[in-house]
């Protein structure tokens, strides 16, 4: 990069389409603020409930997206980035509740609740970032396989890890009591995550779109569609796919931060579930991997559907319709809704254009 | 003290031979082929459960059950191929979609086998899983020596076809010089077919030496996959005389801390030696 950069005359800025990051974030905060309001004057407290999964899988499916469909590199242990945000929370959380004798228990304990969960997703998006780095450090040196199938053995091993620590409850899982109150929103404290978490979408959705239009941005692209070319033209890969998966990472954690209030009693087994690593690579995928709209429409579909069958039909055949959708997509339209929709009107384009030439008569 | 470290270390080998046979379709698949079939511990666990059914309905030995499942397992492996040949290979997509195709076979075959069996343990009944052999102070459980010892028979007739025969060498040459394959009027993708369809057939032994070690759930599966990826880049990929190494370290010192620490720490140890090798000699210990 401060090769590139002292060497800059010769480099012209690339003019890209449509708004610059800041007022992105700003729209997309009014779009949220929006939502919101709307879901407000709802005023059905399961919505905040059912929204709040699904919001935590457009950060899921987002975070998953800016490693796996800018870089091409694909993580298979989002359940582990997930479980590590989570079990920072109940760390912490078990220094509050079991030390509270020793200074920095009571010291965390002076912290009200709502502030309290803001330095947490902050402090797991660290951890998890760092984890994430640390992994790509190992791997990512090697062909890409390799960073993928460690990311799968790294849910595994993390799990062997969590229940065999005690102080976050070992496999028995850990209590984490959720505030009843918060006097400020609506819908108690539950309210009071779906917007930390509404604001997560808006954090991660900009990051996302920034990361897309920045250099960083044309560097992921250029890993993702030939590596050693990159290379050879002088993109720093290495330390590119290990921005990527820092970032990516990091996100994942904070979107598993604020879930052990949410859950309320948080188990291993729940933290590590399979359904956060099929659905954070689903989502995109059915989505659309090429640009941040993509995993948002996904996850939007995707994790509605599943809010409406887990009630409606059952967790565990749900679970397969969307293994089933994934191999679907990968194979029929691996581009996505947005890739397929992209299809069809060039497809449509072309056909107009061809039929203005050759003349309606030739058409039947 | 001695007598433990000693049975450790022989329940290590025992489990070891096991691990080989697991990993020796992955060896093939991922190691000579170089297609990323990261679904083949849930093909493992369907060879279980094939061999749980035919034992609870028809009472058959598991071992005789995978035995005769073999050219269904191997049918299955190459339609399987196909399919992720027209998908991905043939249009030249990335290494994305494949992995996660196969991912998604994983998640699929796992959740297909809770619908229908539910999370209960599964276990099969035959005569060498009760008895123990004993020699001084070291103890062989039958139902891991008869795995062990069928699983490097297996090991050694898939060795020597691969290696002896015109088809087997084939196999082992083909992702490395299609197109000299081709310049023998040798089609790489049937060999391919071929050899994914061996290597999904492992699958159907293994899981039925599986059921006999141990009683298997649906997502037992997933803790073989850091093991088995472990064993196959510490043997060097596609080298068979590495994986069995590969598979007999990994066993012992699975064993090992078992013995000392604990079982529920033995699935973190095929992570570590997966992310050391991967770190530190990346071409594993045969590699070239």
């Amino acid at each position: 990069m401060t090769a590139a950069a002292t060497s800059e005359p010769t480099v012209r800025p690339v003019k890209i389409a449509g708004v610059s990051t800041p007022i992105f974030a700003v729209l997309a905060l009014c779009v949220a603020a929006l939502f919101y309001g709307a879901l407000a004057l709802v005023g059905n407290e399961y919505l905040y409930f059912a929204g709040y999964v699904v919001l935590q899988f457009v950060v899921m499916a987002t975070a998953w997206n800016i490693l796996g469909g800018y870089c091409g590199y694909v993580n298979f242990g989002s359940a582990a980035f997930f479980a590590m945000g989570a079990y920072t929370t109940v760390s912490v959380y078990t220094v509050i509740t079991d030390m509270s004798k020793t200074l920095v228990g009571q010291l965390l304990g002076t912290i009200p609740p709502p502030l309290l969960l803001v330095g947490l997703i902050v402090f797991a998006g660290v951890i998890a970032g760092l984890v994430g780095l640390g992994m790509g450090y190992l791997t990512l040196r090697l062909r890409g396989v390799f960073f993928s199938i460690a990311t799968l053995a790294l849910s595994v091993v993390l799990q062997t890890l969590v229940v065999n620590w005690d102080f976050v409850g070992g496999s028995r899982g850990a209590y984490v009591i959720r505030p009843n109150e918060f006097p400020l929103l609506p819908g108690g404290f539950i309210g009071y995550l779906f917007v930390i978490m509404l604001l997560l979408v808006v954090v991660a959705l900009t990051v996302a779109r920034g990361i897309e239009r920045s250099r960083l941005g044309f560097g992921f692209a250029a890993i993702r569609d030939d590596e050693v070319a990159a290379e050879a033209a002088g993109v720093p890969t290495l330390r590119l796919k290990l921005i990527a998966t820092t970032i990516s990472g990091a996100l994942m954690g904070m979107a598993g931060a604020p879930f052990p209030y949410y859950i309320g009693y948080l188990q291993p087994a729940s933290a590590f579930g399979l359904e956060y690593a099929v659905n954070a690579i689903a989502m995109p995928m059915v989505g659309g991997t090429q640009s941040w709209f993509g995993p948002l429409i996904g996850a939007v579909l995707l994790g509605s559907f599943q809010q409406w069958a887990t009630v409606s039909i059952s967790s565990v055949l749900n679970l397969l319709i969307v293994g089933l959708l994934l191999i679907f997509f990968v194979i029929v339209a691996p581009n996505g809704i947005i890739g397929f929709i992209g299809d069809l009107s060039r497809k449509r384009r072309l056909a107009k254009l061809a039929r203005a030439a050759i003349g309606d008569g030739v058409r039947p | 003290m001695l007598d433990l470290y000693l049975n450790a270390i022989v329940s290590g080998l025992l489990l070891g031979g096991f691990y080989a046979a697991v990993t020796l379709g992955v060896a093939v698949s991922f190691g000579m082929l170089d297609v990323v079939n990261i679904a083949h511990p849930a093909f493992v666990i369907l060879g279980s459960y094939v061999a749980y059914i035919v034992n609870a309905k028809l009472g058959l030995d598991p071992i005789v059950t995978g035995v005769l499942v073999l050219p269904i397992f191997y049918v299955l492996g190459q339609a399987i191929y196909q399919v992720s040949y027209l998908s991905f290979e043939r249009k030249g997509s990335d290494s994305l979609r494949g992995l996660a195709f196969f991912f998604g076979l994983l998640f699929v075959t796992e959740v297909l086998l809770i619908l229908v069996f539910g999370v209960d343990y599964r276990y099969v009944e035959a005569w060498y899983i009760g008895p123990t052999l004993r020699f001084g102070f070291i103890d062989l459980p039958l139902r891991m020596l008869v795995p062990c010892v069928l699983s490097i028979v297996l090991f050694g007739a898939l060795h020597l076809f691969l290696s002896r025969t015109y088809t087997g060498r084939a196999i082992a040459a083909v992702s490395q010089d299609p197109t000299a394959l081709r310049l023998l009027a040798i089609d790489p993708v049937r060999i391919k077919r071929i050899g994914f369809g061996l290597s999904i057939a492992t699958a159907a032994l293994a899981g039925a030496f599986l059921i006999v070690i141990q009683p298997v759930e649906p997502s037992v599966g997933r803790e073989y996959i850091g093991r088995i990826f472990a064993i196959c880049v510490l043997g060097g990929m596609g080298s068979l005389p590495g994986t069995l190494i590969g598979a007999i370290l990994l066993g012992i010192v699975e064993s090992i801390t078992t013995t000392f620490f604990g079982p529920s720490w033995a699935p973190a140890v095929g992570f570590g030696f997966l992310l050391a090798t991967l770190a530190f000699r990346p071409t594993g210990l045969l590699g070239r």
